[in-house]
């Protein structure tokens, strides 16, 4: 083939293998759909989802200025503030353009499918940037990489309706944006880095991440030695519009000219304005005039910045670091301090092993590819070097930030991987520099010429239908195995006359292996993402003995009783795990919920479950409870409830109320925490206690067997005098109690409950 | 001190010998900027920032209208022809226009 049907045929192939991949990106996160069915799940997407409801149904001014009373009650929230509208914007405007070209699809839909959607993108941003950084077919590996990466599935499969689906996105264009305005020079680049970094600052709090990983970079450049008028445009451009862009989000605000975090942007930023100037000066006198020049010009600057610096944190206008940001320096600080972000699963240390379940192979190709950008080291490099020591660092601190390394090591896994099949299916400069020259003596000067041209046609044709294989196995598993390897061992046979070292045995060898490696790494990311990834958390399913599947709905059961059967401003107290999935489902007012603004609050349910009947009924009084809900695995064997999750409410609660709760008391003298007859008497009085075993000993005829804690029951169970059982749901995972009302004949309640059981009262004797 | 002086005395001169009329243009303006900023940051300390928003829609637009102008004046100057392959003059004046009606779009809205 000539090289020009070679470039024709690359030019079709290259668009199909991308959609392919888009395609298998989306098919990939589609399990949960398929086993359960359409629905918003876990916790905070139904925050984003009612949000989005409210917006498509009132319009974009009354979701800005919607004061929420049905959150926080009594306090409210103030939604349009406090949220990042980036995702919810997007659906509505995806819906809204649907609905006008008339397909009715509904919101729910939308919402369900955003981040698969978004995650087709993420994979074609990923093939830009690693095309930037080496080749398409680099770029291509990327993206099937990407595509399929669990640590990025994690967050966006269908129904996970959450920031990270569309930021994702957002982080690695934005970074293809500022790669291609930095490599040109284009103040055009630069303008459209900083509106997709606005458009990230819209969608996610990581947004952070780009604000200190671009100036990082420019810095670094500016310490090597390698400012360029390029680096100016692009980072004034991209700092000075983006800033400004990134102020309209009301949640973000002033924030930008005030907390730390976005103080080594501004600081890179005057440092380049100093660096032009005196850059400019430069040109115009002798390099003598030039020093005593600049050392006049330091000086002056060093005394205006050390009084400005001193006069502002005197004046606290520099804000201190928030305790989510020491967390993230400090793994400990976030332990001592802040016990409820501590209390998040996501905020925990990463274990080594997720990153082998998150990333497989790429976990070791990784390196390999940061080592490959060491030996190139082109300003773009540079940037992928930094992304991946600092996204390595952070995804070791918090789980949750796997996330932004995800990314990174897709890339330069394939700028490996890429670099190996270059190596070994076909001709690179480093094996001919070291190969040809004692074949070359050998040949004729005419045998040196077709070598010389056979090879360039092949060469241009390779990386594309090589990338094309790879690319289509990592995704389907499908059969190709077969004809990608014929396809490799018939070029290493062609190529086995030219190359003599590299003969195709020891070339078939590397490929098949490496085409192996993919096989396992498209069946692992299948296996994870199938069996850790596609719960909806709020159905559950389970295998019977008999090999059914049982689907346990008790979540939807109760927050449908809830919604049905309570006046439409029932207050309903939980744990504030559930209030966005109450509030979203149930149509109630919760007290607290997954927007964990206000401590203080939290710490008052907190005490409410922790403290004994008579001080907790005082608690709910004022604040108007009507129901309680709680969850309770102890008959199913649901470890996530609220006895395991206890611990943390006592702790929270005690931040707040020393005196009332202790964490001490909940623990026997032998330090366990036990619910069964060696309870601890603070233990067995308290409230959430007494709700959860209400009545648990009578459904096994007093013989009770808690599942989750493996402990045996006193056959006597606890006796609720303030709340009465309102519903409990068919697994007894959720239970709701009614909060009872004063009694109406003055007496107090648990008066009033022992007359109901026909119990004689006590009465002193005169 | 002299040897500053003397310093500062052969910037202008050469500045005023060798800069093309196109970019002393650019420049004129830039200092315009300059002043208007200055002017408002000096407002500022005496008068305090509220509203703050207003405060820094107008300080930054003056920033941001510096650096545009700057990226302008580098992008059309002769001598830097050879780090800028493809952008053209007028490829420049048109990045410029660009950002500057996003900037301000931004910066009408921040007004508030």
């Amino acid at each position: 083939m000539s090289v020009e049907t070679t470039s024709t045929v690359a030019r079709v192939l290259k668009p199909t293998i991308l959609i392919l991949i888009a395609l298998v990106a989306i098919s990939s996160r589609l399990f949960s759909i398929i086993r359960f069915e359409s629905v918003i799940h876990e916790f905070d997407p139904w925050f984003n989802y009612r949000t989005t409801q409210h917006l498509v149904k009132n319009g974009f001014y009354d979701f800005w200025n919607w004061f929420d009373e049905k959150s926080w009650y009594p306090l409210g929230r103030v939604v349009g503030g406090t949220v990042y509208p980036g995702i919810m914007v997007t659906s509505a405007v995806i819906h809204n353009v649907l609905h006008f070209f008339n397909f009715p699809v509904d919101i729910r839909n939308v919402c369900v499918f955003l981040a698969p959607m978004f995650s087709g993108l993420t994979a074609f941003s990923a093939y830009l940037l690693t095309k930037e950084l080496k080749d398409s077919s680099a770029g291509l590996l990327a993206a099937a990489f990407l595509g399929v990466a669990p640590g990025y599935i994690s967050r966006s499969v269908a129904g996970s309706y959450d920031n990270e689906g569309i930021a994702i996105f957002l982080l690695v264009f934005t970074f293809y944006l500022w790669i291609k305005a930095v490599k040109t020079g284009s103040a055009y680049f630069g303008l459209l880095t900083a509106l997709f970094y606005f458009y990230m600052v819209s969608a996610w709090g990581g947004y952070v991440f780009i604000t200190n990983l671009v100036p990082l970079h420019a810095f670094t450049l500016l310490l090597m030695g390698r400012y360029s008028n390029r680096l100016y445009v692009s980072y004034s451009t991209f700092y000075a519009v983006g800033t400004l862009l990134s102020m309209q989000i009301p949640f973000v605000g002033f924030q930008p000219t005030r907390t730390s975090e976005h103080m080594a942007a501004l600081g890179v930023f005057g440092l380049l304005q100093l660096y032009a100037f005196a850059e400019l000066v430069r040109g115009h006198v002798t390099p003598k005039q030039f020093k005593t020049l600049l050392r006049a010009g330091v000086s002056a600057v060093a005394v205006i910045a050390v009084v400005g610096l001193t006069l502002l944190s005197f004046s606290g206008v520099i804000a201190p670091f928030t305790g989510r940001f020491y967390s993230l320096y400090d793994t400990g600080y976030a332990k001592i301090h802040i016990p409820i972000i501590a209390s998040v699963s996501e905020h925990q240390p990463t274990a080594w092993t997720s990153f082998f379940f998150d990333l497989q192979m790429l976990i070791f190709l990784f390196p390999a590819g940061v080592y490959l950008c060491f030996k190139e080291l082109k300003d773009e490099h540079v940037f992928i070097i930094l992304y991946s020591v600092f996204a390595s660092y952070f995804a070791g601190v918090m789980v949750r930030l796997m996330l932004t390394l995800t990314p990174v090591v897709c890339v330069s896994a394939a700028i490996a991987y890429s670099t190996l099949l270059d190596t070994y299916l076909e001709k690179s400069d480093h094996v001919l520099g070291t190969n040809l020259k004692p074949l070359t003596a050998t040949n004729d000067s005419n045998g040196d010429a077709s070598t010389d041209a056979k090879p360039t046609s092949n060469g241009t044709k390779k990386p594309h239908s090589s990338g094309k294989g790879n690319a289509k196995e990592a995704k389907a598993t499908a059969a190709k195995a077969d004809a990608v390897e014929s396809k490799a061992q018939a070029k290493s046979t062609a190529a086995a006359k030219r190359y003599p070292v590299f003969n195709w045995d020891s070339r078939a060898m590397v490929i098949l292996q490496l085409t192996w490696f993919l096989f396992m790494f498209a069946w692992h990311c299948t296996y994870v993402t199938s069996g850790s990834y596609s719960s909806p958390s709020i159905v559950l399913a389970s295998r019977q003995q008999d090999g059914s599947q049982m689907i346990i709905d008790d979540f939807r059961e109760a927050y449908y009783w809830l919604r049905k059967n309570t006046k439409e401003d029932a207050k309903v107290m939980s744990w504030w795990d559930y209030g966005y999935q109450m509030a979203g489902m149930a149509n109630v007012t919760t007290l607290v919920d997954n927007n964990t603004w206000n401590n203080t609050h939290i710490a008052t349910v907190g005490k409410a479950m922790a403290t004994s009947e008579e001080v907790s009924y005082e608690v709910l009084r004022r604040h108007d409870v009507d129901y309680v809900l709680i969850l309770f695995g102890g008959v199913i064997g649901y470890s996530g409830d609220d006895i395991n999750k206890f611990l943390w409410m006592i702790r929270i609660a005690e931040g707040v109320y020393p005196n009332e709760v202790k964490e001490t008391n909940f623990f026997t003298p032998r330090g366990e925490y036990k619910v069964d007859q060696d309870a601890t008497p603070t233990m067995k009085n308290s409230l959430m206690y007494k709700m959860s075993y209400y009545r648990f000993a009578e459904l096994y005829g007093g013989n009770a067997v808690d599942h989750v804690r493996q402990a045996r029951m006193p056959s006597e169970g606890p006796k609720l005098s303030v709340l009465e059982e309102a519903y409990t749901t068919e697994n007894w995972l959720v239970r709701i109690f009614k909060v009872k009302d004063l009694d109406v004949l003055g007496r107090s309640l648990f008066d009033a409950t022992d007359f109901d059981k026909g119990k004689i009262r006590k009465t002193k004797k005169f | 001190m002299e040897d500053i002086k003397s310093a500062s005395n052969h910037l202008v001169a050469s500045y005023i010998k060798e800069t093309p009329k196109s970019l002393k243009l650019i420049d004129s303006y830039m200092v315009y900027i300059l002043l208007t900023g200055i002017i408002q940051f000096v407002y500022v300390t005496i008068a305090g920032t509220f509203p703050n928003n207003a405060f820094l829609a107008g300080f930054i637009s003056t920033v941001a209208s510096f650096i545009l102008a700057a990226n302008l004046r580098i992008q059309t100057n002769p001598k830097n022809a050879s780090q800028f392959p493809t952008t053209s003059p007028e490829r420049a004046f048109a990045d410029f226009l660009a950002c500057n009606v996003v900037l301000h779009f931004a910066v009408a809205n921040f007004l508030g």
